[in-house]
């Protein structure tokens, strides 16, 4: 089985460590690599979208799980796909969007592998709609640390501690998905501009049910009465007869065919990113958007995905790298949700990529993240002096609010506040040390976190 | 583990009661650290380092290290190593012996370079052996200016912080790609109780710039950092003024 000790980060490019990649090809040579553990253990990663340390191990095994690719079966009458967890949601959509299926949720890149989706329990621009990932999950194999592996059902708690575990109670080897049904691979799209926070949040709350996807872009370098203004984009998959008679795209309505700009370079100057480089992108943005549109046709990719047309963006933060915070706040606390919008622009921080979401139901992942009400997503570079403590006072007004901060993201949480933002944690923990008395399935965000 | 900052959880000071030492785990402990070890010999005054730490908020242990006693190193380190990850160790023991009087004592002036140098040399190795096998974890070393060229006024101190300084960057290099991130920090004239007998020299600083600059490394991963940073460019000139001149300087 091939293996190398490498270098690891996660897609933020901070707090590297050292681990042994090991690549299994087989599910006998992924239990083989669980058993032959040493003492620090191992941890699977996927396509290494995870912003922080999620899939680092240090001193110990990473399990690179992206070598079991392959997609078992398609029921393309019931939409249901099963296939390893190695397998990326791109080559779902590769595989099943010309039979007139797409994946159920998609986050904001297509470059996560199905394990990654469960183990993070991701969401996607329809939470509102369809619930997080694991929603859709209708069976998973889960290769636990003793080198067996289990049929894990729905609704038991190995499948709920195991939907959002982070990968830390097992490696999850196959997963049978439930698919949307989509007519063409277009999405109509509506876009408007919200002139601050409380526009963007009052048009979400009114009219967000009728769109099967909502997000928001939010200008957090505005300031004064423009503070998180805002550009709104919700849409549906376009059915057939919205694609005009005649065109190639109504010829072949299914064809998947994502564009791809070059690469950003290895080397880079550093800082690109700084307030007023961010805040003139920021101004053309919000200009750019259209006061009010409706019915425009996009790709999916376009709509979805718009960052993974341009392989390597997270470069472009530098050596230093860049940090990602992500909380939600429940449906009554728009005040916090206000108060860190304020604070986050006071700070003046240079964030190109913040979103706003309104989340639906939550599902029954005991560290999913998702919970009714709202969820901004906010990338900052990580040099960006004050940034530390100032994340941190945002992390006490979101635990004090009921909330809680994306695992799949951090880099850089307080312990002691994990318990009041993850009330089933001591569940996690304890169904951890029964399953896996050993400690053998740990990583750097488990040992930073003491998950 | 540290965080996306650099800022450690736990944190090793061998030379328990080095106030750029403390400064330091003050700092740090502000931010992220919960576990800080004190290393140095058992006295009143680490207690007393221990106690004002843990004031603060962390959990705090002493371990009795003997910089002088290199054979004891890998045992006394080993068992902090194996009570669980240290995400930063500070390497920051050292003394600057009395110049003048060293030179005609010349015991003392070994002490000095085996305090600064083989005590340094025998307690990093040990250390950047156990941050090794954890995959992570920053070893930070502080050297000194009076190491970049030695001067006539302090050659003794100065050439075993050289010796110190040369040897971190090879192990830094040697462990380049491991995980481990070696920093060697090279501050100026310090004001401490170390040199409250010395006259100020020009780039005088502080312990507690000394602790902003290694925060400052540790998140930018730094191999080398200056305090103050004009140093670098100060001491890059100094280092080619001819032997006839740099021996009048009135430094």
């Amino acid at each position: 089985m091939p293996a190398d000790t490498v270098s690891v980060t996660g897609w933020g490019r901070t707090a590297p460590t050292t681990s042994l990649l090991i690549r299994p090809r087989t599910y006998e040579e992924a239990a083989a690599a669980i058993r032959g553990c040493g003492a620090r253990g191992g941890i699977p990663r996927g396509l290494g979208r995870a912003y922080g340390d999620a899939a680092q191990n240090a001193g110990g095994a990473i399990f690179d799980m992206t070598g079991l690719d392959r997609v078992h079966a398609v029921d393309a009458a019931g939409g249901v796909v099963s296939c390893d967890a190695g397998v990326s949601l791109h080559r779902l959509m590769e595989v099943l969007l010309p039979l007139g299926w797409f994946v159920p949720v998609t986050p904001g890149t297509r470059y996560v592998t199905v394990g990654g989706a469960i183990g993070a329990d991701i969401h996607g621009k329809n939470h509102h709609v369809s619930g997080s990932f694991s929603r859709h999950v209708l069976s998973l194999e889960l290769l636990t640390a003793d080198g067996e592996i289990r049929t894990v059902p729905r609704g038991t708690p190995l499948f709920d501690a195991t939907t959002g575990g982070m990968g830390l109670t097992g490696v999850i080897l196959t997963a049978t998905l439930q698919l949307q049904p989509v007519r063409t691979s277009l999405m109509t799209v509506d876009t408007e501009r919200a002139s601050d926070l409380d526009d963007v949040m009052a048009r979400m709350t009114a009219t967000d049910d009728q769109y099967r996807y909502s997000v928001a872009w939010i200008d957090l370098l505005a300031r004064g009465a423009a503070t998180g203004r805002a550009v709104l984009t919700r849409g549906d998959h376009a059915p057939l007869e919205a694609l005009p008679k005649g065109t190639r795209a109504r010829r072949h309505p299914l064809a998947f065919r994502p564009s791809r700009l070059p690469a950003v370079p290895a080397v880079l100057p550093e800082g690109l990113l700084s307030r007023r480089t961010v805040g003139w992108f920021n101004e053309l943005w919000y200009r750019k958007a259209p006061r009010a549109r409706t019915g425009q046709l996009q790709r999916l990719s376009a709509f979805f995905h718009p960052l993974d047309g341009v392989p390597h963006w997270n470069r472009i933060y530098g050596r230093g790298g860049f940090v990602q915070y992500q909380f939600t706040v429940g449906h009554g606390q728009e005040d916090t949700l206000r108060r860190i919008v304020r604070r986050v622009s006071d700070h003046r921080c240079p964030s190109f990529l913040a979103v706003l979401k309104r989340f639906g139901d939550a599902d029954p992942g005991w560290l999913s993240f998702p919970q009714p009400g709202w969820t901004l997503a906010l990338d900052i570079p990580a040099g960006l002096p004050g940034l530390g403590a100032l994340l941190d006072t945002l992390d006490e007004d979101v635990a004090a609010a009921g909330g809680r901060v994306y695992l799949a993201k951090d880099s850089r949480l307080r312990p002691e506040l994990l318990a009041a933002m993850y009330p089933r944690l001591d569940d996690f923990r304890a169904l951890r040390a029964r399953l896996d008395p050993r400690g053998v399935l740990v990583s750097d965000l488990a040992r930073r976190l003491d998950l | 583990m540290k965080d996306a900052f650099g800022i450690p959880q736990s944190l090793l000071v061998l030379g328990g009661t080095s106030e750029i030492a403390l400064a330091t785990a003050r700092r740090l402990i502000a931010r992220r650290t919960r576990t800080v070890w004190l290393a140095g010999r058992p006295s009143p005054a680490l207690d007393r380092s221990a106690a004002d730490l843990r004031a603060l908020g962390a959990d705090v242990r002493t371990v009795a290290f003997d910089a002088l006693d290199p054979e004891s190193h890998e045992a006394v380190l080993g068992k902090v190593f194996a009570e669980g990850d240290i995400d930063m160790v500070l390497l920051a023991f050292g003394i600057l012996g009395d110049q003048a009087r060293d030179e005609r004592a010349p015991l003392n002036a070994v002490r000095v370079a085996q305090t600064n140098y083989t005590g340094a040399v025998s307690a990093a190795l040990v250390s950047a052996c156990a941050l090794q096998s954890q995959g992570h974890g920053s070893l930070v070393v502080l050297s000194s200016v009076a190491g970049e060229r030695a001067r006539r006024a302090n050659f003794i101190y100065g050439s075993s912080k050289a010796g110190l300084d040369a040897f971190t960057q090879g192990l830094g290099d040697a462990l380049h790609g491991t995980g481990v991130h070696v920093m060697v920090v090279r501050p100026g004239f310090v004001r401490s109780k170390m040199t409250a007998d010395r006259e100020e020299v020009p780039f005088a600083t502080t312990p507690e710039a000394v602790a902003t600059a290694i925060e400052v490394g540790l998140r930018r991963r730094s191999e080398t950092v200056w305090v103050p940073g004009a140093l670098r460019v100060v001491m890059s000139a100094l280092r080619h003024v001819p032997r006839a001149v740099f021996r009048r300087l009135p430094v």
